[in-house]
């Protein structure tokens, strides 16, 4: 296990983790946003998919007891906690054009004039820590921005929801097979502004769950997708 | 559902001038080029079929069709006449000229083997499902497992509600609606005609659709 990790507004930082253990994140600002990808760690291509997730259990955003799918269809990690009821999964991670309206309001921001706080993309930052795996570009895929919500309007509108995560707000993902999760604290791509937060990462021992646990009950898509995750490794 | 308002724009292109015509029956898939410029039309010819659909840059088939960025970037959920459909890397990859149903689902995702155990349990492992045909049809171009990405669902409807839930509903479409693409730069297009029985995406019965090409 790992000590306590600050990760910093704006940078972005990867975790390989074991299975049955915790990921408890933490906002250390307002407004932080986490967008995390999720990769089986011991598999070349099985990673998050999100439209499977959401469909097995007929949500649009992420929310606790939900279990996070792969494309194998089995389960990568159970949000087992949070102090928010939604995490945006729709709308993916900022790129670099995004940067520009920024540059536009506080003037261009370069290492040389910034230093540790140049503003960079979300994409910059998971394809910089991706390829530290051995992964590049073919293994970006709809991401979750834990602490960020985007809202549906009844015609299918998105609009970014400021002030919604705070300072101390958190959520907890239970690994269910061995993990590698690769993560960015830039702004989300719809925030007008340019104020990243940072992100407290701690990893606990977790606890064994039985056939009362959440996620287990919560559907039996989600029971089902605990199973396959159980069998990865016959 | 067809109480909603949606926008029809039907298409001036005559079937008889298109340079490709070709029926993709229930089940089956299709693998094409389209050049800048040109536009690819998808018929439902017996109404609610789901078309599962991906587009990629026919230079580079990792610079791929995002559903997340495309959705991003024009602010709505679904897809209609007008809305541009982006790489990963924000370039337009094919824009929605035309479209007689009215709004296509781009969250839904493929089935698969692996996720129809998930949703519907084991004895649908071995049942035939899209991501079976994108990779079969994909492997000619190059496309993988990790080439694959959330796909278009041309002609189903997923209606997202602003307290965060999701569902599989009936179609909007109907016999002979279509939805056409032009081409802003050279693409791949692969299509799964989903297969899927499990639910009502398919009307419970899946069946062709014509696709129909013009272009020089």
């Amino acid at each position: 296990m790992i000590p306590a990790h600050d990760v910093p507004a704006g940078a972005h930082w990867s975790l390989a983790l074991r299975a049955g253990r915790v990921l408890r994140l933490t906002a250390l600002d307002d407004g932080a946003v986490c967008s995390t990808l999720l990769f089986a760690h011991r598999d070349p291509v099985d990673r998050l998919n999100v439209p499977d997730t959401l469909k097995a259990q007929m949500s649009a955003r992420i929310t606790p007891p939900m279990v996070l799918m792969s494309d194998r269809g089995a389960a990568l990690a159970s949000v087992t906690g949070s102090s928010l009821d939604w995490h945006d999964c729709l709308t993916g991670h900022s790129l670099d054009r995004h940067l520009d309206r920024h540059a536009a309001v506080s003037g261009p921001s370069s290492y040389a004039t910034d230093r540790n706080d140049w503003r960079r993309s979300a994409r910059a930052g998971l394809l910089s820590e991706l390829r530290k795996h051995g992964r590049g570009p073919a293994d970006l895929h709809a991401c979750v921005n834990l602490f960020a919500k985007v809202a549906i309007g009844p015609d299918g509108g998105l609009t970014f929801v400021p002030d919604h995560a705070h300072a101390g707000d958190w959520v907890t993902l239970r690994a269910e097979q061995d993990l590698l999760l690769v993560l960015s604290t830039a702004p989300h791509p719809l925030d007008p502004a340019w104020a990243p937060g940072a992100v407290r990462a701690e990893v606990e021992a977790g606890a064994p769950y039985g056939p009362d646990d959440p996620s287990v009950t919560f559907r039996p898509e989600s029971a089902r997708a605990l199973a396959n995750a159980a069998a990865v490794l016959a | 559902m067809t109480t909603l308002s949606l926008p029809l724009v039907p298409s001036p292109l005559l079937e008889s001038d298109a340079v490709l015509d070709v029926v993709v029956q229930a089940g089956d898939g299709f693998l094409g080029r389209v050049p800048a410029g040109g536009s690819f039309r998808i018929v439902d010819l017996h109404g609610n079929q789901a078309a599962d659909t991906l587009f990629y840059d026919a230079a580079d088939v990792t610079h791929r069709y995002s559903a997340v960025d495309t959705i991003r970037e024009q602010g709505s959920v679904y897809l209609t006449a007008g809305s541009t459909l982006l790489s990963q890397q924000l370039e337009p990859l094919v824009t929605v000229t035309a479209d007689t149903c009215g709004r296509h689902d781009t969250l839904g995702g493929a089935c698969a083997q692996e996720s129809n155990v998930v949703r519907y349990g084991m004895h649908t492992r071995h049942q035939h499902a899209c991501r079976e045909t994108f990779l079969r049809y994909g492997a000619a171009a190059g496309i993988g497992a990790r080439e694959l990405a959330p796909n278009v669902n041309f002609f189903m409807n997923v209606p997202l509600t602003p307290d965060g839930g999701l569902s599989f509903a009936d179609g909007l479409s109907a016999p002979g609606r279509y939805v056409e693409v032009r081409a802003e730069r050279d693409v791949l297009v692969l299509i799964s005609n989903c297969p899927q029985l499990n639910n009502p995406c398919n009307g419970w019965d899946p069946t062709p659709v014509r696709l129909l090409g013009w272009w020089a």
